[in-house]
């Protein structure tokens, strides 16, 4: 295989493991800190082992996420040095701001909240896991706008063969940036939430520690309904969105080969990218499709063929992963509501305790699926419409980055089951008995 | 003037990562030789607790500041040093794992391997950020495409190992110097007497490095054109041997400080010596990479001095805060504490 090859798998690779990892810290960490919150203003001791507890697994989780981001950073200069090279004058500066302002924060003041809890008043403990709460939040934000960059240049003009920024505001407030940002958050907080609400069912259907994981479900349950039901709605903006700046990407996650006025949405549909057409299109909802993407049931759809082959990204991957993907989401969304109505008594509703346990995976391979769709249908550009991928890499030599490739893979699978296997431990183990003293 | 403040801004946060993630990069790699039992272990794991995450963010400012301001000389610099920068990122991914994980299973077995990774993960970073600096500041092989000229084995030129074993060495004393600060009694004991004997290596190895400096690279042009600057290089002198005279009278805080005034002063040292160049080339001096061909346009430039400036010394108040809070001994008390490493 040849570097761009060999380099995108990487890329692919250390994302893909970097993201197991960032969406349970993003939105674990803000039910934390709303345990601990509570704790703070009632003075209810459960609050603070609640805190605790979901703060173990919430740091065996960030350290893998701080660990595998450093990596992803560098891969733009070690294997990109083309596209570093092109667009370091915008993306690097992103980069630069969000450790500065975001990963600081994050970081220095998750350690003082670990190691403070008996040496700081309770009101500046509480505000340090705040902080962390904005910071990696806030991270999060100035990554997406990196990426949303990718996907829709703005703010740029190409001077002396690079991109440079012309306009930083119009960068970091452009709304494909703001929608990513909500749509990635509410997906985050979904998945944080279904990793609550599952192992606290564990718990429930045990029947131990009872109060303890029943209050922890119902913190969990209102981000679950409130934010899978909100993703739906900014999912729908967000493909608006796209259907303007990235229309072949749109048209392959769709899989719609011709240009129609009127396209039809079809629920049974399979690409057949070798003959430019759907192996089979059945049960069509006529003219939703127009409707849904670009909000006029009349509007002409342009299809794939409208580009040059060598203009459109890998049809079949884009479009299964964002089919997985969006009915993902809906089930995330049914599944939320049907506990809301659950919450108070969720002991009483064995089935639905077994479903949650079950569903814990689905979030993380949901979460995967939109990146793929992200990434693997932006192809062949790196950056949509001004870069190509394939103009973009490194001249290094292939087998230095062929030993990287199956270094990354083996380390990750390794610590990938260390991590998990030690979350399980410690969710599934319960919450730490209360000392003698306090009881 | 934009860019030769955006060239020190750029040596100054590398200097800072050095100083700061270099004490626990050492003490990582004096671990296995210091520590007598589990108890110690876990001082040490202890006394890095609340601070190696915050340390290691700004390898990740270095790394990005290099990026934004200097976006060709990013791409080259990284790409050229593939294979020892991936090691690097390996060695810390373990390490940070390590920390996080080692506490997590009580089982020997399970503690000793983290130990391993733990300080292969502090020892390898350590002395491949020295070999890294040590190549840059005598230029590699880069052609006028920025692309390498030659094996990666040219890196490991006796140059370059010197200026990794002058990096290992100097960590080594920064990280036993804070675990003489943090750790109580026989073993702040021990730390103390290991710095005072690594020291005599660091003169030997700092003066055998200041000469290959002489002889291998062009760092002292700059000084000669402004003898003024020599103040860096005396100041250097000046607190590396500080450093010894506060082990001596066994103030711990005080020689920590001058040891992590030495890393500093020794990257500026360097960085100043660089300056046009931010990785020169060993083939011809105009494939160099320089803040004139490298940079990042003026208005971005302007943009990030002001992020830079603002959120820079917000964050150095609240994690001197943080050290200051948390620079005590570690307690036997703490040791029991749930979330203790």
């Amino acid at each position: 295989m040849d570097v761009i090859t060999l380099s995108r798998w990487q890329f692919a690779v250390a994302t893909l493991f970097h993201f197991l990892f960032v969406p349970l810290t993003l939105g674990l960490v803000v039910m934390v800190a709303i345990m601990e919150t509570i704790y703070v203003r009632t003075g209810n001791e459960e609050y603070k082992r609640m805190a605790k507890f979901w703060g173990k697994i919430f740091l065996i989780n960030f350290a893998l996420g701080v660990v595998t981001g450093i990596t992803l950073e560098f891969q733009f200069g070690t294997n990109w040095a083309g596209y570093s090279k092109y667009v370091g004058d915008i993306f690097g500066s992103l980069l630069a701001v969000e450790a500065t302002v975001a990963f600081f924060l994050e970081s220095t003041f998750l350690g003082i909240w670990v190691f403070g809890w008996d040496r700081l008043s309770k009101k500046f403990h509480n505000a340090c896991i705040w902080l962390v709460a904005i910071g990696s939040n806030f991270s999060a934000y100035w990554i997406l706008v990196a990426n949303s960059w990718m996907q829709h240049p703005v703010g740029y003009v190409i001077r002396d063969g690079r991109a440079e920024l012309s306009n930083f505001w119009a960068v970091i407030t452009q709304p494909f940036a703001v929608i990513t940002f909500f749509h990635v958050i509410l997906a985050a907080y979904t998945l944080a939430a279904f990793v609550v609400m599952g192992f606290s069912a564990y718990h429930i259907l045990r029947k131990q520690h009872i109060s303890f994981f029943t209050k922890s479900f119902r913190i969990a349950v209102i981000f679950a309904v409130v934010c899978s039901i909100l993703n739906i709605v900014v999912g729908d903006f967000h493909g608006k969105e796209m259907a303007k700046a990235q229309p072949t990407k749109l048209a392959s996650a769709e899989a719609v080969w011709k240009t129609a006025k009127g396209a039809p949405f079809y629920l049974i549909a399979f690409p057949d990218e070798q003959n430019e057409r759907n192996y089979v299109e059945a049960l069509g909802i006529p003219k939703f499709l127009s409707w849904l993407a670009l909000g006029d049931k009349d509007a002409e759809f342009k299809g794939l063929k409208a580009w040059p082959k060598e203009e459109r990204p890998p049809v079949t991957m884009t479009f299964v992963s964002f089919r997985l993907m969006v009915g993902l989401g809906f089930l995330f969304a049914l599944v939320a509501i049907i506990a809301w109505f659950r919450r108070n008594r969720p002991e009483e509703s064995r089935p639905l305790l077994y479903i949650l346990i079950g569903m814990i995976p689905l979030p993380y391979i949901a979460v995967s699926l939109g990146w793929i769709v992200t990434e693997v249908g932006r192809q062949p550009w790196i950056v949509y419409g001004v870069m190509k991928t394939a103009d973009a890499g490194s001249k290094i030599a292939a087998y230095q980055v062929g030993i990287s490739l199956a270094a990354f893979i083996s380390i990750y699978t390794l610590l990938g089951v260390a991590c998990f296997a030690l979350m399980l431990k410690f969710a599934l183990k319960g919450p730490e008995p209360l000392p003698e003293a306090e009881k | 003037m934009l860019l030769i403040i955006w060239f020190l801004l750029w040596g100054v946060l590398w200097a800072v990562y050095f100083m700061l993630d270099g004490f626990d990069l050492g003490l990582g790699a004096l671990n296995p030789f210091i520590s007598r039992s589990e108890k110690d272990r876990r001082i040490i794991y202890n006394s890095m607790g609340p601070f190696w995450d915050g340390n290691e963010v700004w390898l990740i400012t270095a790394g990005g500041v290099t990026f934004a301001a200097f976006p060709t000389a990013y791409a080259v610099m990284f790409s050229s040093l593939y294979t020892p920068l991936l090691l690097i990122l390996f060695g810390l991914i373990l390490r940070g794992v390590a920390f996080e994980f080692r506490s997590k299973v009580d089982n020997p077995g399970w503690r000793l391997l983290w130990d391993i990774c733990h300080f292969f993960g502090s020892f390898g970073p350590a002395l491949l950020l020295g070999v890294a600096f040590a190549n840059i500041f005598k230029g590699v092989p880069i052609d006028g495409e920025g692309v390498l000229q030659g094996s990666l084995l040219s890196l490991l030129n006796p140059y370059g190992i010197l200026g990794g074993l002058l990096f290992v060495l100097l960590f080594l004393v920064h990280g036993a110097l804070w675990l003489a600060v943090k750790a109580p009694g026989d073993l702040e004991a021990r730390a103390g007497r290991a710095a005072s004997g690594l020291w005599w290596f660091l003169l030997l190895v700092a003066v055998l490095f200041l000469g290959g400096t002489w002889s291998e690279t062009k760092l002292f042009n700059n000084y000669l054109a402004r003898p003024f600057l020599l103040v860096v290089p005396l100041a250097l002198v000046l607190a590396l041997l500080v450093t010894k005279g506060f082990i001596v009278v066994r103030k711990w805080v005080a020689a920590w400080l001058c040891s992590a005034g030495t890393i500093v002063l020794a990257t500026l040292f360097g960085v100043i010596g660089l300056y046009p160049n931010l990785l020169p080339s060993s083939l011809d001096p105009k494939f160099s990479m320089t803040v004139y061909n490298s940079a990042s346009s003026p208005l971005t430039l302007k943009i990030m001095l002001a992020v830079a400036l603002v959120f820079v010394p917000i964050v150095m108040i609240y994690q001197a805060w943080a050290y200051f809070k948390f620079g005590d001994k570690v307690t036997d008390e703490a040791l029991t504490q749930d979330e203790a490493y």
